[in-house]
């Protein structure tokens, strides 16, 4: 009657799929994964000022006073200066090494200083940012270039070379009080 | 004479496959130990500013980031510029001193990453570069994509 039961399969689960189970999970692992590297422009603020210290004194020639006010304009040295124009004007400033009288002594006595209004807009600030940094930056890459003869971002980090070349450029980047 | 038959190779010619789960298990492992889900829910609307001379922080390790952006409301709407430190928003720029002064304990190497939204208003920015200056945290990065 009921024992033709002779071709019954075996009672197992087959192991053919698992390949395709780990693959579906590592396809949906590998496009929720995001891995977002932070990038932007890096800066060290300064200390927070002791109770009745006295600034030191800084030569005017040795200061470039740039300042972003509420409409977005940018004033070097209370000259109104398109930010396209910016990163000529630092590098000038930075490199100027005593000729004008107007600028710089020397890069490493070089101080950029900014200084924001309230209502000025982030992001002309940032380009602003932006543009300073790119005149170090290009310095910096000269001064690698003629040196070693390779970019400065090929220096290794914390190498006796990259040094060497942010001795000549350091940055100085002062972050001025903001008028109320 | 006799002839020699040449004996046919019984080598299997295909690579056996049998394996192939176990290797997929071991990337999918690999993939669910190194993915990091810090993901932040985002109460402020941000909009990067671009910027071309960035850097990248390779340590996220050392990052701790603070939101200043327009508030997101309900049905789209965008609400005052407000200050979101991890999954709080700060009403109070005051307290961000002593948040970013404890994270500094825990890690003194920190790095304070601003994110902020393109259209605000510089001087939240300033109260709290202020206020990070009072807690020691210097290191900053005005978070930025690049520009093409």
């Amino acid at each position: 009657m009921f024992d033709n039961k002779r071709d019954r399969e075996d009672p197992e689960v087959g192991g053919a799929g698992m390949a395709d189970i780990a693959f579906l999970l590592l396809i949906f692992f590998l496009l929720v994964t995001t891995i977002d590297v932070d990038t932007g422009i890096g800066l060290q603020l300064p200390p927070a000022p002791e109770e009745n210290q006295e600034p030191p004194p800084i030569k005017e020639r040795n200061l470039l006073n740039i300042l972003v006010n509420s409409q977005g304009m940018v004033l070097i040295d209370e000259e109104p200066t398109p930010v396209s124009q910016v990163k000529q004007t630092v590098k000038e400033f930075i490199t100027n090494r005593g000729q004008n009288p107007e600028l710089s002594d020397s890069p490493d006595k070089a101080i950029v200083s900014i200084k924001t209004d309230r209502a000025t807009p982030y992001n002309v600030y940032i380009d602003m940012l932006d543009e300073v940094m790119g005149a170090y930056a290009e310095l910096r890459n000269q001064e690698a270039q003629q040196r070693f003869g390779v970019r400065y971002s090929q220096l290794e980090d914390e190498s006796d070379e990259q040094k060497a070349v942010k001795d000549e450029y350091p940055k100085k980047i002062s972050i001025a009080e903001p008028n109320q | 004479m006799g002839h020699f038959e040449k004996k046919s190779a019984d080598t299997q010619q295909d690579i056996p496959t049998s394996a192939m789960p176990d290797v997929v298990f071991m990337l999918l492992i690999f993939f669910m130990v190194t993915t990091v889900l810090r993901e932040v829910t985002l109460q402020v609307q941000i909009d990067y500013a671009r910027a071309e001379n960035i850097e990248k922080i390779e340590q996220k390790r050392l990052v701790s980031y603070i939101y200043v952006g327009p508030e997101k409301l309900q049905g789209n709407q965008l609400g005052s510029t407000k200050i979101q430190i991890d999954d709080s928003i700060i009403e109070d720029v005051g307290a961000v001193q002593q948040l970013m002064y404890d994270k500094l304990k825990e890690e003194p190497r920190l790095i304070v990453s601003l994110r902020v939204h393109d259209e605000t208003e510089f001087g939240i920015v300033t109260d709290i570069q202020e206020e990070l200056r009072d807690a020691g945290t210097l290191r900053i990065n005005y978070s930025t994509n690049q520009e093409q």
